[in-house]
């Protein structure tokens, strides 16, 4: 379960921004709605542990995750959290089973390649392993980057505007495995967007005004 | 996946910077590297040479031009002194052992020496195989000559007027190899070793044959014949106090000089250092733009990679891993550099030795020294020192910055 306690924040140019309290329960799928600027990306930095809110606190199966030292907390995300950018952004000079296996050993966990190609199969992409990300297409890419994000089987799969830069084909596929992909790995899935495409997908909703 | 994984594939995602970053520190730790052998090699040959010879007194002229040529027989000798007085030196009261040299002759542009017994003594030679010269034209040749002029015991060969060339041919005597040499390691290696009268029977004949036909060349070589000539003497001390007043009586006393052999080999030698000081810091400056070439191409890179790396930490690699990505990513360059550089200049020198005339002063490439340790050394820091602030930066990133810029 994923809880948000009185979180507020302060922007460098002294702009605030509070956010409502905010429940998650496990393997649920909500959308997180809001318009450009009004603070998704920053609440999602600050649910992934990646931006120490100023006030309030993110607990995440029991554990308060801005009470951990930077070190746990990087290796907490790593296991915990699966996060999936608007653009791919793969490591270029490595293949996509090293991307993979990277984010196996970043997480200190141990190389499991039976995994990779099961996430990889899953996603499609299997045949694909061996590549570098530069001789995939956009779709692929954003394929694998869902493969990274699962790939050590986190609690809670977030996605910022996964599908804003996506035509409607790949942007309706790119969802359908996102909440097939929470579904296998039993992970709680949270898309951040401000694509209308993506609204009935979903029951659970969290706005931002 | 290991952090030296990741920084290695990161060093081959751009082969190009990487390999001019690794040619610059190569050609840098090369030149070192041969600085570094050449120095140690010749500064050893100078005093192999010389160890156990604390004077030598020749015609006067240059001191450095007499221990050149009567030390490391690679000079011409100043001239020659007479042998009644070189005798009456070696029986002075502060020589310990006097060894004659009689120079002026060579084969194939390997120096004929007419010495006697005291050479022996004096440079601790041992036979390999035959023995000693003894009579008149039996020689004893240095291990390398037996080498690389292929003579064997028994062979023959006829010596040739003046230090090099082979044009002006004694004909009249052959000189015959009774002995070869175990390696030295020094000088003695690059030597024929005969008795003086050897050498004195060779140019008396030659003399009076020419006398035939060129008699006013006779009457200005008439005295050598008679009264004997050497071209120097080898002296070693009896105590130390000999250092005091032993040269200043020859330089002040006699028409001859003195010059020892330590002070002048010092003299060449920090003759030799300017050049040595200054390729050595045209060398640092290398080392020093690559380290700046490998600071720019790391700084560079990480600007682009600077989200790579957000997206590391987002994947759970902590700000230790990212720093250690970094740096293991430019002493990776600086090594690789330093390696390829100590090789290269061991072959570069190795290359050089054997495209040289001399056979005195050859130098090789195949000999490691400790110190080259330091050079590793140096490469490590220099690989340090270029990554630290890119490594840096790359440890305090806010990665929720450069995330959101995207």
């Amino acid at each position: 379960m994923i809880a948000l306690n009185a979180v507020a924040h302060n922007y460098e140019n002294g702009h605030k921004i509070g956010f409502k309290d905010w429940q998650v329960d496990d393997g649920s799928q909500w959308l997180l709605l809001g318009a450009s600027g009004s603070g998704k990306t920053t609440l999602l930095h600050i649910l992934t542990g990646i931006l120490k809110p100023r006030q309030g606190s993110v607990v995440i199966n029991g554990t308060s995750i801005y009470d951990l030292s930077s070190k746990h907390l990087d290796q907490f995300r790593g296991r915990n959290i699966g996060i999936i950018f608007q653009r791919p952004h793969l490591i270029k000079s490595l293949t996509i089973k090293e991307n993979l296996v990277m984010a196996q050993s970043f997480a200190n966990l141990p190389t499991n390649l039976n995994r990779v190609q099961e996430v990889l199969a899953s996603l499609g992409i299997a045949d694909k392993k061996d590549a570098y990300p530069s001789e995939l297409s956009q779709g692929q890419l954003q394929r694998v980057s869902i493969a990274r994000a699962v790939i050590n089987r986190p609690t809670l799969l977030i996605a910022d505007e996964p599908t804003s830069s996506l035509d409607d084909k790949n942007a309706a596929a790119v969802l359908e495995l996102l909440i097939d992909q929470s579904g296998i790995n039993q992970a709680t899935l949270i898309v951040a967007t401000h694509d209308k495409r993506v609204k009935d997908a979903f029951t659970n909703t969290y706005e931002l005004s | 996946m290991s952090p030296l994984k990741i920084s290695w594939k990161s060093i081959w995602s751009k082969p190009l910077s990487s390999v001019l970053n690794i040619i610059l520190i190569a050609f840098g730790t090369g030149i070192l590297t041969i600085l570094l052998l050449a120095s140690k090699q010749i500064s050893d040959k100078l005093e192999n040479n010389s160890k156990d010879i604390d004077l030598v007194v020749g015609a006067k002229g240059s001191p450095l031009q007499l221990i050149l040529s009567s030390i490391y027989y690679i000079d011409f000798p100043t001239g020659n002194i007479p042998l009644k007085e070189a005798q009456e030196l070696a029986r002075s009261p502060f020589v310990k052992k006097a060894v004659p040299l009689a120079l002026g002759d060579n084969y194939n542009g390997v120096r004929i020496v007419g010495t006697d017994s005291n050479f022996v003594g004096i440079y601790k030679l041992k036979v390999k195989e035959g023995k000693f010269w003894q009579s008149d034209f039996e020689t004893t040749i240095g291990s390398s000559i037996a080498k690389n002029q292929k003579l064997k015991i028994g062979d023959t060969f006829y010596g040739a007027h003046g230090l090099t060339g082979s044009t002006d041919i004694h004909k009249t005597h052959a000189y015959k190899v009774a002995g070869i040499l175990t390696p030295q390691g020094n000088v003695t290696d690059n030597l024929i070793l005969t008795n003086i009268s050897s050498v004195w029977k060779m140019h008396d004949h030659e003399e009076k044959e020419e006398h035939d036909h060129d008699s006013k060349h006779k009457e200005k070589e008439a005295p050598e014949i008679q009264n004997k000539e050497i071209t120097s003497l080898l002296i070693q001390y009896r105590s130390p106090m000999s250092v005091v007043m032993f040269p200043r009586m020859v330089n002040e006393s006699t028409n001859m000089q003195a010059a020892s052999p330590a002070q002048e080999s010092t003299r060449l030698f920090s003759l030799i250092g300017i050049g040595v000081d200054t390729l050595q810091w045209f060398a640092l400056i290398i080392m020093f733009i690559a380290a700046i070439s490998v600071f720019v191409n790391l700084y560079n890179s990480l600007k682009e990679r600077s989200y790579d790396l957000a997206i590391m930490r987002t994947l759970g690699a902590s700000r230790a891993k990212l720093f250690l990505i970094v740096i293991t990513e430019g002493i990776m360059l600086t090594l690789a550099g330093t390696i390829i550089g100590i090789a290269l200049g061991h072959l570069a020198l190795e290359f050089i030795g054997s495209n040289q005339e001399s056979s005195q002063a050859r130098l090789t490439g195949l000999i490691l020294l400790g110190d080259e340790a330091y050079l590793f050394a140096a490469g490590l820091a220099i690989g340090i020192f270029a990554a630290i602030i890119p490594a840096v930066q790359a440890y305090r990133s806010n990665i929720s910055k450069i995330l959101s810029k995207n």
